[in-house]
């Protein structure tokens, strides 16, 4: 079933995330296809992520693929222009990769090439609408294409952003993604169901799925560390204090993570995954939260 | 307009300057004046450090505008300590130095590292304000640059990333885009974040650029 088809089913739609490594091994994405087939019905293939360079998104989804795993490309546009997006979008889709997911992308000072030149020459909203575009058959200048492709685009959305204006600014974006062909939306990793549902009453008029972020706790280090650093993201004490008792710090991150899950799955369409190492703890993670 | 520049390292400088003994210095009385790269005390404390490291300063003067046409004047003034020289070390910003050097015929030398349009926010901190990018975006957000004030310059919005209205690529900046939205929210036009913006025509910031403008 295609990533489109189990939207259309009403089924809950769970997917993860793949972050190819640096070099050219793929063994272990050959076996993190293997352990997560048939439990999720895609998994992304992160795009240079947090601008680290690694081996890319597009042979990265084409492997899971080879592997028997529907695949979403992440696209981001920090390091292609207008010309790079739409001829890696086309080669894409002749690969066989059916779902693209649309980001900005993080700046190059974040990674391990900080005095990289970045792009940026459109943004996510843009490049989804480029993606209409190619859908519908031309490229976004208007000229037509000998054989096009149909992508099931989804785009990302900030549920947890800390100020008013913020948030306000999210809703806002998020409708022009809508607007520009987003089709789904995977938010930001979330802690709080309280935000979130006050989040998923904005948008419910939307109409479009949405999948909760989901990243398992490892450790209270890090819990801490995204509290400080990464915006819109707030582990609440109580889960912090749950994992500082724990004696198995494992499964106590593998019990919160799919308590999150329950919690969530009643308000929204799906749950979007982010493992970071644990991707092969995924199905665990699905077992406990029964799905 | 005012022109951001800072100093180069003077290991840097004097690296540049190795192949030389004897130095003429520019400074300049409008943009790296104001930045204090460029100005009087400037150009004064350059000279005594290019005579510790063993140079000989043949002569100095602070260029109205380094910029302007009117420097070719201002050299030919000064030609004779010039000639005495053997390169000059132009404390401006390259518009400057390279006006300094089109009118004269030493080798020049950038002493500053020019940075950007900006603003003073507070004493001795700037900021950037506009990249002179050739196809102005401020119609879209009325009175501020997404292309230049936001770290991914996104025409559509911000990304996920503002904490507590700060950038979340670059924190000591604010989120171009909270700032965007408290002003249209005074003005009441926050309908107007609803339009997505056309792709930007790149191609006006291509280098090297020219320009007819019909008098």
């Amino acid at each position: 079933m295609s990533l489109k088809q189990a939207f259309e089913s009403g089924k809950f739609v769970i997917t993860t995330e793949v972050g190819p490594l640096k070099g050219t091994d793929t063994t272990e994405l050959a076996e993190v296809a293997e352990i997560l087939r048939g439990r999720v019905d895609a998994a992304n293939a992160t795009d240079q992520q947090s601008s680290v360079m690694r081996l890319g998104s597009m042979v990265t989804c084409y492997l899971l693929q080879q592997h028997g795993l529907e695949s979403v490309i992440q696209m981001t546009c920090r390091d292609r222009n207008r010309i790079a997006l739409q001829s890696d979008l086309l080669s894409a889709w002749v690969m066989g990769i059916k779902n693209v997911l649309a980001l900005t992308g993080d700046v190059p000072e974040l990674g391990d090439h900080p005095q990289a030149k970045s792009v940026y020459d459109l943004d996510s909203v843009q490049l989804l609408g480029v993606i209409s575009k190619l859908n519908e058959g031309t490229d976004m200048v208007g000229n037509e294409l000998k054989g096009k492709p149909d992508f099931f685009a989804g785009a990302v959305v900030n549920p947890g952003a800390d100020t008013e204006a913020s948030f306000e600014l999210q809703i806002i974006k998020m409708e022009k993604k809508i607007k520009a062909g987003a089709k789904f939306f995977q938010t930001q990793a979330v802690y709080e169901p309280e935000k979130f549902y006050k989040f998923m009453k904005r948008v419910e008029q939307f109409h479009v799925p949405v999948m909760a972020g989901i990243i398992p706790l490892k450790s209270v280090g890090m819990a801490r560390f995204m509290n400080k650093n990464v915006a819109g993201v707030f582990v609440p004490d109580s889960l912090i204090q749950q994992m500082a008792a724990a004696t198995d710090k494992t499964q106590t991150g593998l019990q919160i993570t799919a308590d999150l899950i329950k919690q969530l799955k009643d308000v929204c369409q799906g749950v979007h995954i982010m493992a970071i190492g644990w991707e092969k703890k995924v199905p665990q993670i699905l077992d406990i939260a029964g799905l | 307009m005012k022109t951001i520049t800072e100093q180069k390292p003077l290991a840097e400088i004097l690296e540049l300057l190795k192949d030389h003994k004897k130095i003429y210095i520019t400074g300049c009385g409008t943009c790296a004046t104001t930045c204090h790269t460029g100005g009087k005390a400037e150009v004064l404390a350059m000279k005594k450090e290019l005579e510790a490291a063993g140079k000989e300063v043949t002569g100095w003067m602070v260029i109205p505008t380094s910029c302007d046409i009117l420097t070719k004047y201002a050299i030919m003034d000064s030609i004779e300590q010039i000639n005495k020289a053997d390169a000059i070390l132009a404390m401006s910003c390259g518009l400057g130095i390279q006006t300094v050097a089109a009118f004269s015929n030493k080798p020049v030398y950038p002493a500053l590292n020019t940075l950007f349009i900006g603003w003073e926010e507070h004493p001795g901190h700037f900021i950037e304000i506009c990249s002179q990018c050739g196809d102005c975006a401020i119609g879209i957000t009325t009175g501020i640059c997404p292309v230049t004030r936001c770290a991914k310059g996104m025409l559509s919005g911000p990304c996920g990333g503002a904490k507590d209205g700060k950038c979340e690529q670059k924190p000591e900046h604010d989120c171009a885009w909270v700032l965007i939205y408290n002003r249209l929210k005074e003005l009441n036009m926050l309908d107007k974040l609803k339009e997505i913006p056309a792709p930007k025509n790149y191609s006006k910031a291509k280098i090297p650029r020219q320009v007819d403008i019909v008098q």
